[in-house]
């Protein structure tokens, strides 16, 4: 029991399956999966699949948060994504061809991949505080979306880009298994590898961790790189599911989403030890906490209250302090004081 | 000179921290008009000390007295409301605010709730004018030089009707004529009656400036010297002390085996420079060779060891490291070249706090492979039980949090991770400070056999016994210079005194 109270998963995953348990008594048939046309329907599989970006974007988030950094701008490159890819396919003249889909895909995805770099270099190489650094493009990233854009919601109509945001696979909505795929990938690149190690040390102690050879440089670029472009698919799904690049409003506040989310599952903000199954957790927290405000009709307003009591809630079970106190220790003894 | 009363009396003064004594029962005290300079080592107690009479730590027990009034329930309010008054080396002053404002900040005069600015720049005017500072009180202060803000941060200080004016390491940013118009200040205040605190490791300074010393040594209290009464050599040698002399008969090392290999050079540095760090230096590590690295605290020995190891970027001058074909700027390539540098400070620049004994001692080697060849899970053992083992590390648990360990262990996980990675040069930056006399020993040991195994050792140690003990050669540092490259031939104990003393006779 004491185990359990200390594990950083535990609250988590209870407030999730408490919020569970308050959409089925809200509607009993929350749980019920149906099939038809040969996918799959029903209140969880459309948490998740609206999860899908905010997911991408924690995962990305929550590398960056373990190299004490945070990245304010994926917000704007979710619409600079949706805004690359759908003015290509509306200026193509043929946003059916599969292969123009693929190209708008693939461009919109490489300015992801640049914005995020360009985010590593002032971090990594400039030296601008993260928090700084990432403002820069998260104030000009809508604007360079609309001069993408040119001002306009650009709608396209292309049935191959819709796949991505509303098309189905093996009975599963793309965008799930889309979002799945990249969270395996991530979780076996750094677990599997050294680099979840490496990154864990960067976060840790950057200063031991340069001098014991870390590239520290190297993994700050890579991490903001990876967080633009987690943001730019999540970007590709918004924008195919509303077949519309909206500059405006595509991918709004979603950083706070994804930091949220971080947070909850259990990565220290001041860096170090980061939990990818801890940030899934909490980014389908926050999920279902927007649904269940949906069903129960909540106005919007009080639902962003409700919000902040649960985020409250969790932080506080996850603080060092209250944890040690479920456990009954004594309390952790004091840092030695550093004489000279 | 000084009056028959001391104005800070501390009696039997002991502060602990978790598993150390850092003030053992110390006795202090400080007369008007005299500027007393604290002398010691890192870890001697002089910063523990700072802060109990500035109100900044409780003491566990003794007594602090300032003008006959007790220090109770310390905080640093209450410390300066007795008349203790503090500059810190980093000033605590607001760059963006101006000059006026720094100096009165928290007690500007008042028209009823409004400040009144006129009357308010008037204090501040005459009080530089009366430490003879010509500064414009309406200047703001981020646009004057540092040395110029150190004393307006003085002028701050003694606004506050000081009795005592504590000034920690003031002159570790300033150059000659900069020290000299501080100086000028200090003696104003002393005639005025000021009692000063003078903590620096400049021994010049301390020389020219200080009436009276207080050495401490590993927490406790050496002794109180008339500045007159003291030649340097004894005050230096009080300040490190024999101490660790009876090491040999707790654990004697076997120095008989030498390297018998041709001592080919692994760095060579020329005219490597930092500057305000280090003066350009030249210097050559060889196969086989312990060279040690002698001087005081802030000499530059760290300082060399950093531009050595390319964790610090040189100003000027070339560091040759035989074999590598490009220039070595970064930690990395440095270890890329079997170079390594174990930092004196464990906690900040060694180990990973959170990480396990495992992942500690395998992160230089995993870095050094790359993320993408990871080290088998088997391997990962092996290496670490191994290195336990021959490190005689406790708890012998590679799954144990580097964090809980002591000082000692840490020291050698630290090792372990550095010798995992093979080194042609080892730079050990103070390694056996604050660790136990067994562990001391075992780490001298280790040297002795890694450098008749070929490595190339630089050891750098505040304790001169242990330099002597160790090393095959000496470079003496004094005042951010090498002063001296001398072979080690057993006899040389007073002459490297006398170079890291400098001066001569007072």
């Amino acid at each position: 029991m004491k185990n359990l109270l200390a594990a950083r998963l535990t609250w988590p995953v209870v407030a999730l399956a408490a919020l569970l348990l308050l959409n089925f008594v809200l509607q009993p048939n929350f749980f019920s999966i149906r099939v038809q046309d040969g996918h799959l329907y029903g209140s969880l599989i459309d948490i998740v699949r609206n999860g899908a970006p905010t997911v991408l974007v924690a995962l990305g988030m929550t590398l960056v948060i373990a190299t004490r950094g945070l990245d304010l701008s994926v917000g704007s490159i979710v619409a600079i994504a949706g805004a690359v890819a759908c003015s290509i396919l509306a200026s193509s003249g043929s946003e059916a061809n599969v292969p123009v889909v693929i190209v708008a895909v693939a461009a919109a995805l490489a300015a992801a991949l640049v914005l995020g770099a360009w985010n590593g270099f002032l971090v990594a190489v400039v030296g601008i505080p993260p928090i700084v650094a990432t403002l820069i493009l998260m104030t000009a990233g809508r604007g360079l979306a609309l001069l993408i854009t040119q001002g306009q919601i650009v709608t396209v109509s292309s049935a191959a880009y819709r796949v991505i945001g509303a098309g189905f696979a093996l009975g599963l909505p793309v965008s799930i298994l889309i979002a799945a795929v990249i969270y395996a990938a991530a979780a076996l690149l750094t677990r599997k590898t050294a680099l979840g190690m490496l990154i864990d040390a960067v976060g840790v102690n950057p200063i031991a961790s340069r001098i014991a050879g870390v590239p520290v440089k190297g993994i700050n670029w890579s991490v903001y790189a990876f967080s633009g472009l987690c943001a730019g698919v999540a970007g590709l799904m918004i924008s195919s599911n509303v077949t519309a690049a909206d500059s405006n409003s595509a991918g709004l506040w979603i950083e706070l989403d994804a930091i949220l989310a971080v947070v909850i599952g259990g990565t220290p903000v001041g860096g170090g030890r980061f939990s990818l199954s801890g940030t899934l957790v909490g980014a389908f927290i926050i999920q279902t906490l927007t649904a269940t405000a949906y069903t129960a009709g909540i106005a919007p307003g009080v639902m962003l209250v409700l919000k902040a009591i649960v985020v409250a809630a969790v932080c506080v079970m996850q603080a060092p302090r209250v944890r040690s106190r479920a456990q009954r220790r004594v309390p952790s003894r004091p840092r030695a004081g550093v004489r000279s | 000179m000084p009056a028959a009363t001391p104005v800070v009396e501390m009696r039997d003064v002991t502060v602990t921290f978790p598993g150390v004594r850092a003030l053992d029962g110390v006795d202090f005290r400080m007369f008007p008009g005299e500027v007393h300079s604290l002398m010691g080592e890192n870890g001697a107690g002089k910063s523990t000390l700072v802060k109990a009479l500035t109100g900044a730590l409780r003491p566990d027990s003794g007594s602090i007295a300032v003008d006959g009034r007790p220090l109770e329930q310390a905080s640093p309010r209450k410390s300066q409301a007795l008349g203790v008054s503090t500059v810190y080396q980093d000033t605590n002053l607001l760059p963006t605010l101006s000059v006026t404002e720094n100096i009165m900040l928290g007690r500007e005069s008042r028209w009823g709730p409004f400040i009144d600015r006129s009357a308010t720049q008037a204090r501040a005017r005459a009080l530089l004018k009366e430490l003879a500072l010509d500064i414009d009180p309406a200047a703001e202060l981020g646009e004057l030089p540092f040395a110029l803000q150190q004393l307006v941060a003085v002028a701050r200080a003694i606004g506050i009707d000081a009795k005592v004016l504590v000034l920690d390491e003031p002159t570790a940013s300033l150059d000659g004529d900069e020290v000299a118009d501080l100086f000028r200040v200090i003696r104003h205040l002393k005639r005025r009656g000021t009692a000063i605190l003078f903590v620096s490791h400049f021994l010049d300074q301390v020389y020219e400036i200080a009436d009276r010393l207080t050495v401490l040594r590993d927490g406790a209290l050496v002794g109180e010297y008339r500045t007159d009464d003291i030649l340097r050599i004894e005050l230096v040698h009080k300040m490190i002390g024999p101490q660790y002399a009876a090491i040999e008969d707790v654990a004697p090392v076997d120095f008989s085996q030498q390297f018998a290999g041709d001592s080919g050079p692994v760095v060579e540095a020329v005219g490597l420079g930092r500057r305000g760090r280090v003066a350009p230096f030249d210097f050559v590590a060889r196969e086989g060779e312990v060279v040690g690295i002698a001087g005081l605290l802030g000499s530059g020995r760290t300082e060399v060891a950093r531009l050595l190891s390319a964790v610090d970027r040189p100003d000027t001058g070339r560091l040759r490291v035989s074999g590598a074909g490009r220039r070595v700027r970064t930690p990395r390539t440095a270890l890329r070249h079997r170079i390594v540098y174990a930092s004196e400070n464990r906690q900040n620049e060694g180990i990973i706090e959170s990480f396990s004994v495992r992942d500690n001692i395998l992160i230089a080697l995993q870095a050094d492979r790359g993320w993408y060849r990871p080290i088998s899970r088997r391997r990962q053992e092996e290496l670490a039980t191994s290195y336990i083992q021959a490190l005689n590390i406790r708890p012998a648990d590679p799954d144990a949090v580097v964090r809980d360990l002591s000082g000692g262990n840490q020291q050698k996980v630290l090792l372990a991770r550095w010798l995992a990675i093979a080194p042609r040069l080892l730079i050990l930056d103070e390694p056996t400070r604050g660790i136990d006399i067994g562990t001391k020993a075992e780490v001298q040991r280790l040297v002795n056999d890694l450098a008749a195994n070929g490595m190339a050792v630089v050891f750098i140690s505040a304790e001169l016994d242990e330099v002597l003990r160790l090393s095959t050669r000496i470079v003496v540092m004094r005042d951010r210079e090498m002063m001296a490259d001398i072979a080690n031939d057993g006899a040389s104990s007073g002459k490297v005194l006398t170079m890291i003393a400098g001066g001569g006779a007072p």
